[in-house]
């Protein structure tokens, strides 16, 4: 906690994801030479799906990040309205749209491996439709955070509305799976299969945590991004304020050369 | 508990006199109802079979009327900051505001289901389940809406944003209320099944919504 509590100083948090930041994104690199090489080279073709196999190295690690960077969000959530941290509101504000992202880059590679494998490119398979009702939860919340202009109060809106939905998303998993089975027996290939054999195994893991670290890298730049944007909306207003007290000049806005 | 009533009661007072707000809400659900078989085309045996569908997007989309306007006139004009100083809990004043919202929408909803039903070939059973599902069901989304409601209490033009916010969380809602109206019309499933758990959604976001719109509008200040 304490550590946490260091962290939690924008400043510290500057220096030190500043400096993480070049290892991460490398380490991240190497691992999708390694992990891709894998999947696209020494695993297997799948005996039934063929090729399409492939498209599963970057399926599955995206479908675990969007549920990931729902965690991470709804954990900053708690951490931005019950101690108030500036920096855990930050860490959500950073969170959606790449969450956003992951929901629709698994949904786009499902679709694409869909075509050949269902012949259709979408199909109301119970899992396609919670990521999708997924994808719709975080463009809500990243309209609510486009809507309110003050960043504060924003992110305490923007935190209760993640909670609800966090407390939501297992009510709609069971009730989709629950319409689901009404509806549609289980008539499509599930890819919940007992076993994976291990040629297949490795490189899965090597891109999960490849796609993880670069996950992280994504947020820590879209973290400091957000901090900065914030150091300047201060400074732009502690400079109109100097400039009301005196009104000539002292301005911290550049004069044209047109004045 | 008599400013609990007294709330509800201005509430109530303030829909009927200003604006119409309850009849639009019916008037809303009537149109639904009176469009879909011009897009659909006038197959009675197509009607009958997607009509539970049809009654409750329309009161989903109906009970959308007037949230919008439930705690914002309310902030706009004062009238909020003075409830919140009250000594009622601000929970007990989301209930009520949301009691009142319900009455003059999700009630005349589920009383008129059985009547537009008939516009849609159901059949008695499937109007009976029809109108027993949206009584128990429409305060599940009153009080979804609620939490949408209260977050935009401080925006102008939250109202698309609210049916953004609200409307991923009503699916659940929807799918065991259109359930509970199959089920009651012939289907694998006893219609005690999807009702029971319809109650039960309800129950749990009279919880989540109540605190969770609570919360928004302490945030609010």
């Amino acid at each position: 906690m304490t550590f946490i509590n260091q962290l939690a100083n924008p400043t510290r948090f500057m220096a030190l994801s500043g400096s993480l930041l070049p290892w991460i994104a490398g380490l991240s690199g190497i691992l999708f030479i390694v992990g891709f090489y894998g999947a696209f080279f020494s695993a297997p073709a799948d005996y039934q799906q063929g090729e399409t196999i492939r498209i599963m190295y970057i399926h599955v690690p995206a479908a675990w990040l969007a549920m990931f960077f729902y965690s991470l969000m709804t954990a900053s959530a708690i951490g931005a309205l019950v101690w108030r941290h500036p920096l855990a509101e930050v860490a959500q504000k950073a969170a959606a749209p790449i969450g956003a992202a992951f929901a629709l880059i698994c949904l786009l590679t499902g679709a694409l491996w869909g075509r050949p494998m269902w012949g259709t490119y979408w199909v109301w398979d119970a899992r396609l439709t919670s990521m999708l009702v997924l994808l719709l939860i975080y463009l809500a919340i990243m309209a609510l955070w486009r809507t309110i202009d003050e960043p504060t109060q924003a992110g305490r809106a923007v935190s209760i509305l993640t909670l609800v939905g966090f407390v939501n998303i297992p009510i709609i998993k069971f009730s989709v799976d629950w319409w689901n089975t009404l509806h549609q027996p289980a008539s499509v290939f599930r890819m919940d299969g007992p076993t994976i054999h291990p040629s297949m195994l490795w490189p899965l893991l090597v891109c999960a945590v490849a796609f993880s670290l670069f996950a992280v890298a994504l947020h820590l730049v879209a973290m400091r991004t957000e901090i900065m944007r914030r150091r300047i909306r201060t400074l732009t207003i502690l400079a109109a304020d100097r400039a009301e007290q005196q009104p000539n000049g002292g301005s911290l806005i550049a004069r044209g050369p047109a004045e | 508990m008599s400013a609990f009533l007294a709330l509800v009661k201005r509430d109530l007072a303030l829909a009927l006199r200003i604006g119409g707000g309850a009849s639009f809400a019916l008037v809303f659900f009537l149109m639904i109802v009176t469009l879909t078989p011009f897009a659909i085309g006038p197959d009675l045996n197509l009607l009958a079979r997607i009509a539970p569908a049809i009654l409750w997007i329309g009161a989903v989309l109906a009970t959308l009327i007037g949230l919008d306007r439930l705690f914002q006139a309310d902030a706009e004009d004062g009238t909020l900051d003075l409830i919140k100083a009250s000594a009622l809990p601000l929970e007990a004043v989301v209930l009520a505001k949301c009691l009142a919202h319900w009455l003059t929408t999700g009630l005349p909803l589920a009383l008129a289901a059985p009547l537009f039903g008939l516009l849609l070939a159901m059949e008695p059973a499937g109007m009976a389940a029809a109108s027993a599902s949206l009584l128990v069901g429409t305060p599940a989304l009153t009080f979804i809406g609620a939490v949408g409601a209260a977050l935009t209490a401080g925006i102008r033009r939250g109202g698309v944003l609210i049916a953004i916010m609200a409307l991923p969380l009503m699916i659940p809602v929807l799918i065991f209320g259109v359930a509970a109206c199959n089920a009651a019309v012939g289907g694998t499933i006893a219609f005690a099944t999807p009702f029971a758990i319809l109650c039960a959604l309800t129950l749990i976001f009279a919880v989540v919504g109540v605190i969770g719109a609570a919360a928004g509008l302490r945030q609010s200040d």
